[in-house]
């Protein structure tokens, strides 16, 4: 068995998704990064884009995450972001309305918000 | 029935509707607290998380940010003060309100001046009244707070800091709101969210014996810790809006539970008052009667004669 690192994603209302991982890829502001169990303590910003986190039981979990900082030490992940979203919980012709509404209205950061979800739901 | 027996009738009616609606606000005030209580904890994780990482950043490098160096002679004050947007809550809001003035007393006896930002009606109706100015105002949020609206009061309030002391910028940011220990027990405290003073936030994160490791911050400790503080401050402040928010619950349960018991004993004396006037109208008619029967009685006497 692969050695494992403790995943926390919390939103700031809640708590998304806790449990094991092997890799998790997320976007920071001067990258992709990927950490493996053992990584180098880190604590980077992060771009609003879609987290992967591959599983101890070998599932793929995706995430939209809109903003928001990671954070590595003592094979603890944790990802922290206002707002975030597991891609099952994404409602995609919402989103997909979301963005159609927000181009006509050119409204940045909601168009931004729902091309993160559907992006999410594509990697998913 | 009586003049004084119908007043005491309406009366009592008058007190029971009241009474109905009282215990209602009660019951409902009572379910609301569980509900903002589970929101309380719902945000702790992301609170300690965060805590965790701006102590990391603050304590893993030798940055010097704007946001954690207090200035050398602070002129200027930011005080963010939570009250409700409505009333029937007892004490809630006039007690926020005086914590805010005796450390509006404070600031301004260290030389500082204080702009005053509101959340709540009840505040602004305050200020309004006395003609205080007040920097900004925000209501309609407080019986149930997102994070958008978190976020919505701390932008004005980090550009005000961000900006420079002699262009209207502050030098400080306190708040105060209503922390909520226990459903009986609910303080107003006051506490300053910046300059960050580390000592606390260490405290705060319970993590004072724990040694943080070197990181390697991505893109760069300045750049996180920039990312970082807006952040924390957001959060600081709607963990105070969730518990100023069950604290309002629980202000306003307890105010009701004690008009209900008051109406209760109201309506108890009144009944007994209602019963006694009965009795002495009662009284009344039958002494009326004999003494009506006794009158006729000698006069039929006397005419038989």
């Amino acid at each position: 068995m692969a050695a494992e690192l403790h995943v926390e994603l919390v939103a700031a209302d809640r708590s998304v998704w806790s449990g094991e991982a092997t890799l998790v890829v997320a976007r920071t502001t001067s990258g992709d990064i990927g950490v493996m169990p053992g990584h180098q303590p880190l604590l980077g910003v992060l771009e609003s884009g879609p987290v992967t986190i591959r599983t101890g039981d070998g599932r793929t979990v995706v995430a939209a995450v809109h903003g928001g900082f990671i954070s590595f030490a003592d094979n603890k992940l944790s990802l922290l972001a206002e707002i975030a979203e597991l891609a099952v919980e994404i409602d995609v012709q919402r989103a997909e309305r979301a963005l159609e509404r927000a181009k006509s209205d050119t409204d940045g950061a909601a168009e931004r918000r729902a091309d993160v979800r559907l992006r999410a739901v594509a990697v998913h | 029935m009586g003049a004084q027996l119908r007043v005491y009738k309406r009366r009592i009616q008058a007190v029971t509707a009241t009474k109905k609606i009282t215990k209602a606000m009660e019951m409902i005030a009572a379910s609301r607290i569980v509900k903002a209580q589970r929101k309380v904890t719902a945000s702790m994780p992301y609170a300690t998380e965060l805590t965790r990482a701006v102590t990391a950043v603050a304590t893993g490098s030798t940055t010097k940010h704007p946001l954690t160096t207090e200035a050398d002679a602070p002129a200027r004050a930011a005080v963010l003060l939570l009250t409700s947007d409505r009333g029937l809550a007892g004490g809630y809001s006039s007690n926020a309100i005086k914590a805010a003035e005796r450390l509006r007393e404070r600031l301004a006896a260290e030389g500082k001046e204080v702009d005053t930002y509101i959340v709540g009606r009840k505040g602004v109706a305050y200020y309004g009244f006395r003609e205080r100015k007040v920097a900004e105002s925000w209501t309609g949020f407080t019986d149930s707070p997102e994070y958008g609206d978190a976020k919505k009061i701390a932008a004005p309030l980090i550009e005000s800091i961000t900006k420079d002391t002699a262009e209207g910028g502050v030098d400080e940011l306190h708040i105060v709101y209503t922390e909520f220990v226990s459903m009986m027990t609910q303080n107003a405290v006051d506490g300053r969210m910046l300059p960050l003073s580390l000592d606390q936030v260490v405290e705060e994160s319970g993590a004072k014996d724990e040694i943080l490791p070197l990181f390697d911050f991505e893109p760069s400790a300045e750049d996180v810790l920039d990312a970082l503080l807006p952040r924390y401050v957001e959060s600081r402040i709607y963990n105070a809006l969730l518990q100023a928010a069950a604290s309002e619950h629980a202000a306003r349960r307890r105010a009701m539970k004690s008009a209900t018991d008051n109406a209760g004993d109201l309506i108890k004396s009144l009944s007994r008052l209602a019963n006694a006037a009965r009795q002495a109208e009662i009284t009344q008619e039958i002494s009326e009667i004999v003494g009506g029967a006794g009158a006729l009685a000698d006069a039929s006497a006397g005419s038989d004669k």
